[in-house]
């Protein structure tokens, strides 16, 4: 293991933490969005681009998004 | 159960789990050593048998293409489900989003985010296509290229609006595409099972290593994955996005 596989490794533990410990549903949606370029990082990193690319397309963005959609469309219905 | 049974069960629990769990890791072959013969199996031989230069790729789509079959089906099946749950119902109207309601005024986008969105969409568009057709030389493939894809339709419904959004993709091409790149690859495997007697095998020319055109079948398939990903993608976003209700209810607001 190089310092880079490491600081990847951190990254992804701090990341998979903070969006734990993030309580509102918005913030949430942009950590998870962010622990998961960790993911894709650390992906890249270990040698596994195609995975890397999946990562980066689904956990930072698609995932991200729908979520945010979902808690817009809940929040219209409870005022 | 009193808090501190429940806490007496956690920790009993907490224990088992996380001694499996350390033996489990204990058990780990070393960091960086790969003992299965797979892999290096695959490295040695596929370029020179399959004339690809991504062994993802030819793993996926050739020496497993039967397996990939199953899971375009479960994203087909998947996406499909989901249609049926969100899609309007009998005497439901589809409507757009409670944004455009008459009596709520949403600020318009701003002219920098409309040009940067639009720049990033073609950006976004190239770099799908390319992923896309250069899966069999270059890391990714059709289900990575087809979410870029499906992003870039999202971009333009951040950047520019919901209208917009739905008239670069409409339901009947949406619809279309992921049918149709579901089916192809299915009819790729009846026809080579046709022509060859096993399914999945690839019997295409499989022109020169490096190039676009190489890899027989697998480019094939691949371009199926793409179109059937991207146009469930951006239908299961769709799905999320839009407002179904019966014509008595008021729109939300």
């Amino acid at each position: 293991m190089n310092a880079l596989v490491y600081g990847a490794l951190v990254l992804v533990a701090l990341g998979g933490t903070a969006v734990v410990l993030t309580r509102d549903l918005v913030n949430q949606a942009i950590v998870l969005s962010l622990y998961g370029m960790a993911l894709a990082l650390l992906f890249l990193v270990l040698q596994a681009p195609d995975v890397a690319f999946s990562e980066i397309t689904v956990g930072s963005a698609a995932l991200p998004l729908i979520l945010l959609v979902t808690i817009a469309k809940v929040r219209e219905r409870v005022p | 159960m009193t808090p501190r049974i429940r806490v007496c069960l956690f920790g009993f629990g907490a224990l088992v789990v996380g001694a499996l769990l350390l033996g489990g890791v204990d058990g780990l072959p070393p960091f960086g050593h790969y003992r299965g013969p797979y892999g290096d199996v695959i490295n040695a031989v596929a370029v020179d048998e399959r004339h690809v230069t991504n062994m993802a790729t030819a793993v996926n789509f050739d020496y497993r293409a039967f397996d990939t079959l199953g899971e375009e089906y479960i994203l087909f099946a998947a996406v499909t489900g989901l249609a049926l749950l969100l899609r309007q119902g009998r005497g439901e109207i589809e409507d757009e989003p409670a944004e455009y309601a008459a009596d709520r005024r949403v600020p318009p986008h701003g002219d920098a985010l409309r040009g940067i969105g639009l720049l990033m969409t073609a950006v976004t568009v190239l770099v799908g296509v390319y992923v896309v057709l250069h899966a069999h030389l270059t890391p990714g493939g059709g289900f990575q290229g087809g979410t870029i894809l499906g992003t870039a339709c999202l971009l333009v419904y951040l950047s520019v609006g919901y209208r917009e959004f739905r008239a670069v993709s409409p339901r009947w091409l949406l619809d279309g595409a992921d049918a149709a790149g579901a089916g192809a690859y299915a009819l790729v495997g009846i026809g080579t099972l046709l022509a060859s007697g096993t399914f999945l095998l690839n019997v295409l020319p499989l022109g020169t290593t490096k190039s676009l055109f190489s890899g027989g079948m697998i480019p094939v398939i691949n371009l199926a994955v793409g179109l059937e990903v991207a146009g469930g993608f951006i239908l299961v976003f769709t799905e999320f996005l839009k407002d179904t209700r019966k014509p008595s209810e008021a729109k939300r607001p």
